[in-house]
């Protein structure tokens, strides 16, 4: 095992004809670690996705994934790592075992083993009662987990994973998470895009939120928290066709106030002492909920998304 | 790394086997036809109509019309073989299932999934060719020992097709023009490539744009063989063109392929 970041990058750009999707980004992620990438979409993730995969290749920049150069050492690079990609690529006429043998295949795995890794994977993702089911027949959540028992075939340091849970309801989704929360006590790497933040602040020990190809912010979900907003957040909302108005005279009770369609965010350190406040000075929302500052506040603070001008 | 042993495969050969395993998952539904397609066509075609064209022609070219007519089928089908695997099945690997898609994102460069998918195309029109010589053989339309490189030819006809077809897929963004391919490219080239009339029978104008169908060509070298007519000129322009569109069409499909597949 070589020691120093799994994965680093230096001014990484992206460029497709004239549009810019990767604007020059640096960072590095730590063996073991799990890291995440945010951002809306059209953010860059997936572009970067992919040149972290070794799949395409950056227009400029260095790049170095398990100390291999992607332009030099791709195959050697990707039989090492394992993709989810964002839409589940399955073959949905064949058989959910034959799924993962025919991919284990491809890394050249022999036929004895990839059995035994294939019933393996197969108790991993809860479908060894399905395995000999098409796929076409699973629940979305069980395509899903199945896509990531494949990408795990070719036993990889470092599995990436584009938007893992996006189109899952909850329960799958937090059976997906607890699948994950494993790999990652088993050593796996994990890499990230998601833009749910609350799968960011779960799953990710560090992360960097981007926007338009950029990184706008690098840390712990915490520390991006405690750097970027305040440790409450009060919602309220009024009884009013559009909360622009009230805007104004709030900013007195906190340390920074989002004025968006339907509510007004007020950033404060202790919600419960600003409502009494608010009560006290006469001001009564329809509503209100003191709630802990989230990765969503940091987002909204770093990208101005979702503002009403 | 990920194997763990000293055994290694090459690429392209582990993008065939995909392929061959697939097959062998989904073949049943399709063999009752595939097998008794040529029995029926030459038992209608080539003894049915033949009993007209006997009585009203005589020979052609020096053949009952039956066996004029049967080598050409083996050109065809493997032609249409060619066709069928290379555009929708490639644009569904790339658009739909996306299963190219995952293959790049494994050891495999877009290069070897573009040579497994053409070997395999080879293999399965080569185990085609091997059914209709034998179904051509049952007909008694075989006069020599050179029909045994039929499979030969239904193989380099069938990659000769599929090689240019994949390299286009791969560059389509939806089926649309798929149809008209097929409509006013493959229909008429089934019909006029000397494969059921022999280019004698077109007004002299007409014989130089049957003459430049790829198809003609290998319904001519499937004709050579079966009837050991081996004339080396003739053969070799016949193997230049459709090698030259096997070479031009792998040529394209692995930049074509490697665009769509890594950038």
């Amino acid at each position: 095992m070589t020691s120093g970041p799994i994965l680093e990058a230096h001014d990484l750009v992206k460029n497709f004809d004239d549009f810019a999707a990767v604007k020059g980004i640096s960072f590095a992620i730590d063996r073991g670690e799990s890291f995440g990438f945010l951002g809306p979409n059209g953010a860059g993730k997936t572009s970067t996705m992919r040149m972290i995969s070794a799949v395409s290749q950056p227009t400029s920049g260095t790049l170095s994934i398990l100390g291999l150069d992607p332009r030099d050492h791709g195959p050697t690079i990707r039989g090492r790592l394992g993709v989810v990609p964002q839409e589940d690529t399955l073959e949905l006429e064949l058989s959910v075992r034959l799924n993962l043998e025919m991919f284990g295949r491809y890394f050249d795995i022999p036929r004895r083993t990839l059995r035994e890794r294939t019933d393996e994977l197969l108790e991993f993702a809860q479908l060894t009662e399905r395995a000999n089911d098409k796929v076409d027949d699973l629940s979305g959540g069980m395509k899903r987990r199945l896509t990531i028992a494949r990408a795990l075939i070719n036993q990889p340091e470092l599995l990436i994973l584009d938007e893992p849970t996006t189109g899952l309801d909850p329960q799958a989704r937090h059976l997906l998470w607890e699948r994950l929360y494993r790999l990652k006590r088993e050593g796996v790497t994990l890499v990230i895009t998601t833009h749910y933040m609350d799968e960011a602040e779960q799953l990710c020990d560090r992360l960097v939120v981007m926007d338009h190809g950029d990184i706008v912010a690098e840390g712990p979900p915490r520390e991006l928290i405690a750097r970027h907003s305040t440790r409450e957040v009060v919602e309220l909302r009024f009884d009013v066709e559009t909360h622009d108005e009230i805007g104004l005279p709030l900013s007195h009770f906190a340390q920074r106030i989002e004025v968006l369609p339907d509510r007004i965010l007020l950033y404060v350190d202790q919600g419960d002492d600003t409502l009494r406040d608010l009560h006290g000075a006469g001001i009564v929302p329809a509503s209100a909920l003191v709630r802990r500052s989230s990765l969503e506040d940091v987002f909204l603070r770093l990208t101005g998304r979702t503002l009403v001008d | 790394m990920a194997s763990g042993t000293g055994v290694h495969s090459p690429a392209w050969l582990r993008s065939w086997h995909y392929h061959a395993t697939f097959y062998a998952q989904t073949w049943r539904g399709s063999v009752a036809s595939n097998v008794l397609f040529p029995i029926f066509f030459l038992a209608s075609f080539g003894v049915g109509v033949g009993h007209m064209v006997a009585r009203h022609t005589g020979l052609v070219q020096g053949q009952t019309y039956l066996h004029y007519i049967a080598p050409s089928l083996l050109a065809t089908t493997t032609m249409q073989l060619g066709e069928g695997e290379s555009l929708w099945p490639v644009l569904a690997a790339l658009k739909w299932i996306r299963s190219y898609h995952a293959a790049a994102a494994t050891p495999l460069e877009p290069e070897d999934i573009v040579y497994g998918k053409l070997t395999w195309v080879v293999t399965r029109a080569f185990a085609t060719g091997i059914f209709y010589t034998i179904v051509i053989g049952a007909f008694g339309a075989l006069q020599s020992w050179w029909a045994l490189t039929l499979p030969f030819v239904g193989a380099l006809v069938a990659l000769a097709f599929s090689a240019p077809l994949v390299a286009y897929a791969a560059r389509c963004q939806s089926d649309g023009s798929f149809i008209a391919i097929y409509r006013f490219a493959f229909v008429p080239m089934f019909l006029f490539s000397a494969t059921f009339f022999p280019v004698s029978s077109y007004p002299g104008y007409l014989r130089p744009i049957v003459q430049v169908m790829p198809l003609y060509h290998g319904v001519a070298l499937a004709r050579a063989a079966a009837y050991g007519h081996v004339a080396p000129d003739a053969l070799v322009g016949h193997v230049a063109v459709l090698a030259g569109l096997a070479a031009v069409g792998i040529y394209l499909g692995r930049r074509t392929m490697r665009r769509r597949l890594v950038d």
